[in-house]
């Protein structure tokens, strides 16, 4: 079965590369743009307590929606193709960078920051040298999860025409041609277990020594 | 809307199914991450096992999952909840040792100075104790495995998705929105549901 | 009532032992107080009774069965168990907490309740507003109450208590010792209790055991130990003040002499400690004390001369 899997694969190199290329995309796409929209929100709004308790309910009730039944409802309304997909996946990739980074900034020793403002840092500087080293692993920790999670999705805008592995998985199935599905279904497999991995690592690298349990 | 009140039989039907489908798999991946949950709360390292494993199934996507077990299972609703109870499988598990391990370590002394067995202790003190935290990783997992019934609809396992899936096959707005939407609140009704149930359980934990 | 022989136990078989060659005997109905320094075993031995530590060799005889031979969990329902942080079961009332062992034992709910009631008023908490509160409701002094009330449900002949006082305010805590003491001899309880605490080892105590380093240096009664301390390090350890502490534990009453106080001379109760009357008579500059029965009448005198004379160890 392995076997066949493979020799569809040598047999379809374009195509392949191109899924692969387009999932990618895609994914990185979302994620990006959830982060440079999700991360300043979540900075913005953690000191109003209940703006930001606000948002906390939000993204939490955000988080429950089916990631296929997010990016079918985006269907009717902007198409298919990748554009529509990538909307839907970045939809997809708000709440846990958001919360994350709530729960981030919420995590910082409030006697750091006092100390830092009593010393005279500026609340820019506070900011900068202070509260967000402190809060970045929370926040990384919420962009693995995304990316986790977006990847996974990307699979799924097969359905409303985005392209990439999904393509393969969802033609295999139709066709019950299993060696077809497999090309669909390992890479994008091995995609999202290498993603992990990866964050993981560069999470552990980033979480300043200070503050490292392991 | 008037697609929806002419078919709301379909719908309450797929509805249906995609609770039933849902229950079946929480309570299988319930009953046995509470056992492998009890067990791994007293051994660190087959926790650290288990949890790398069931991260390691947790990771996949969803559809690559599904599509796994085809050649094993073929289509239909065991591929489903097969899928389902491996997703689940890890924030399960993670509640119930995590639950447990939390009870603080003088409320279990006591009770086995006083007499108790370990079984005594752990259906009636660790367990009860470990609860909110229990029901905390079944609201997550319910709210996944109602996600994955969705799109487990593609390989004829029933569920909302269906209506989903024939709406973008026929160009069929309605049916794609009524299925969509119903399956967001469903997951944003279970979710209330067990958050509440989550509140009234934290009560009892504090000493 | 309690043997322990040749108790050992080492943990992670280091150079010490925790318990080493430990032996001890409590008659039934003392409290028999074991106290030392940090690491001297005094826990471990406690928790040796009742196998929640298992010793690596010796023999416990309790009530005259060998500790051993019985079912562990069936040993703990018999002997009551009191640790400092109480250990409250915060998921159930204070009524099911009390009930526990009851349960466990498999009364009949009707006792269960009953007797649920009746220990909670006897460690001075109404049992219509507490049996149905939970302990996160309750103060450090209140849980500590239900703690020993949970101990004495099923009404074991034995009681293991590890420092039970020791997680609460000093004023808190001098009121809940008289309390106990009180109780647990009224019910003729056999009592192993823990402290680090000398003066409370003092005022609970039948008699103490110093611990160190595993072993019993000296046993016997608080009085004879301080009037006698066995060496250097039992002498160090009840402390410089001992003389005064003796003092704390005789009354006046004993040692009244005939004949009027002197005119400005403080009028005491007869049943004022030794210790608290030479300290009022020390802050007024008196030599001699009045003392006065129950409704005030003046049943005679004591002198500093008696009260020296009462302190001298090379006396007694």
């Amino acid at each position: 079965m392995l076997a066949d899997a493979w020799i569809y694969l040598l047999a379809h190199p374009a195509q392949f590369s191109l899924a692969l290329g387009v999932h990618v995309a895609l994914s990185a796409s979302a994620l990006v743009l959830a982060a440079l929209i999700s991360i300043p929100a979540g900075i913005a709004v953690a000191r109003r307590s209940r703006l930001a308790l606000a948002v906390v309910n939000a993204a939490n009730v955000a988080r429950t929606l089916p990631s296929l039944a997010v990016l079918a409802l985006v269907m009717p309304l902007l198409g298919t193709g990748f554009a529509p997909a990538l909307f839907a996946l970045t939809l997809i990739a708000l709440p846990p960078i958001v919360t994350h980074t709530l729960a981030g900034m919420r995590s910082v020793d409030a006697d750091a920051v006092d100390a830092a403002v009593g010393m005279g840092m500026t609340r820019a500087a506070v900011l900068w040298r202070i509260e967000l080293p402190l809060a970045l692993p929370v926040i990384f920790a919420g962009l693995r999860t995304a990316a986790v999670q977006v990847i996974s999705g990307a699979v799924l805008a097969a359905f409303i025409g985005g392209g990439g592995l999904g393509d393969f998985i969802t033609a295999g199935i139709a066709m019950m041609a299993i060696p077809q599905l497999l090309v669909g279904a390992i890479p994008v497999s091995l995609l999202a277990l290498g993603t992990d991995v990866l964050f993981g690592a560069l999470q552990r690298r980033i979480t300043a020594r200070g503050l490292r349990t392991a | 809307m008037k697609w929806l009140l002419r078919n709301w039989t379909d719908v309450a039907y797929a509805l249906w199914e995609h609770i039933t489908i849902s229950v079946t798999a929480l309570t299988i991946a319930f009953a046995l991450s509470l056992l492998i949950g009890i067990a791994a709360a007293r051994r660190p390292r087959l926790y650290g096992t288990v949890m790398t494993l069931s991260g390691f199934l947790y990771t996949i996507p969803t559809l690559a999952f599904l599509a796994f077990l085809i050649p094993l299972v073929g289509l239909g609703r065991s591929n489903a909840i097969i899928t389902m109870v491996a997703f689940s499988l890890m924030i399960l598990i993670r509640s119930v040792a995590t639950g447990i391990r939390e009870v603080p370590a003088d409320v279990i002394d006591a009770a086995r100075g006083m007499g108790m067995n370990a079984k005594q202790i752990l259906w009636r003190i660790e367990l009860p104790l470990a609860l909110p935290l229990i029901v905390a990783g079944l609201r997550v997992s319910a709210v996944t495995v109602i996600s994955v019934t969705v799109v487990a609809a593609y390989v004829n396992a029933g569920g909302l998705g269906t209506l989903i899936f024939n709406g973008i096959a026929s160009d069929h707005p309605a049916k794609i929105w009524t299925g969509a939407l119903t399956a967001c609140t469903l997951a944003i009704s279970v979710d209330l549901l067990l958050a509440g149930l989550e509140r009234r359980l934290q009560g009892r934990r504090i000493a | 009532m309690i043997t322990l022989e040749h108790l050992r136990k080492n943990f992670g078989a280091s150079a010490q032992a925790a318990v080493d060659g430990l032996s001890l005997t409590i008659n039934a109905g003392e409290i028999c107080v074991l106290i030392g320094p940090s690491g001297c075993g005094k826990t471990t031995t406690m928790r040796m009774i009742n196998r929640m530590i298992e010793p690596d060799a010796g023999r416990i005889v309790v009530g005259g069965r060998d500790v051993m031979q019985i079912d562990a969990v069936e040993l703990r329902r018999s002997i009551g168990y009191v640790i400092q942080q109480v250990g409250l079961f915060p998921h159930m009332t204070i009524g099911e907490n009390v009930a526990t062992v009851p349960k466990l034992l498999g009364w009949d709910p009707p006792r269960t309740a009953g007797r649920v009631d009746e220990l909670l008023a006897l460690v001075g908490m109404e049992p219509g507003l507490y049996r149905d509160r939970f302990p996160r409701e309750l103060s450090g002094g209140q849980k500590q109450r239900v703690g020993v009330a949970r101990a004495l449900a099923a009404d074991p002949p034995v009681m293991l208590m590890d420092e039970p006082f020791g997680a609460i305010d000093p004023i808190t805590r001098t009121r809940l010792q008289d309390e106990f003491l009180r109780i647990l001899r009224e019910l003729g309880k056999t009592i192993v209790f823990v402290t680090h605490d000398i003066d409370e080892a003092i005022r609970m105590g039948s008699r103490i055991a110093i611990l160190r380093a595993g072993k019993v240096v000296q046993y016997d009664t608080p009085e004879r130990i301080l009037a006698h301390p066995a060496d250097s390090f039992v002498e160090a350890f009840v402390g410089g003040d001992r003389s005064l502490k003796r003092l704390a534990l005789l009354t006046a009453g004993p040692y009244i002499e005939h004949g009027a106080p002197t005119a400005g001379a403080p009028h005491l109760p007869s049943g004022m400690a030794l210790r608290d009357v030479l300290s009022v008579m020390l802050a007024a500059g008196a030599d001699e004390a009045g003392i006065v029965g129950t409704h005030g009448d003046v049943l005679g005198r004591v002198t500093l001369d008696a009260i020296r004379n009462a302190a001298n160890m090379a006396k007694s």
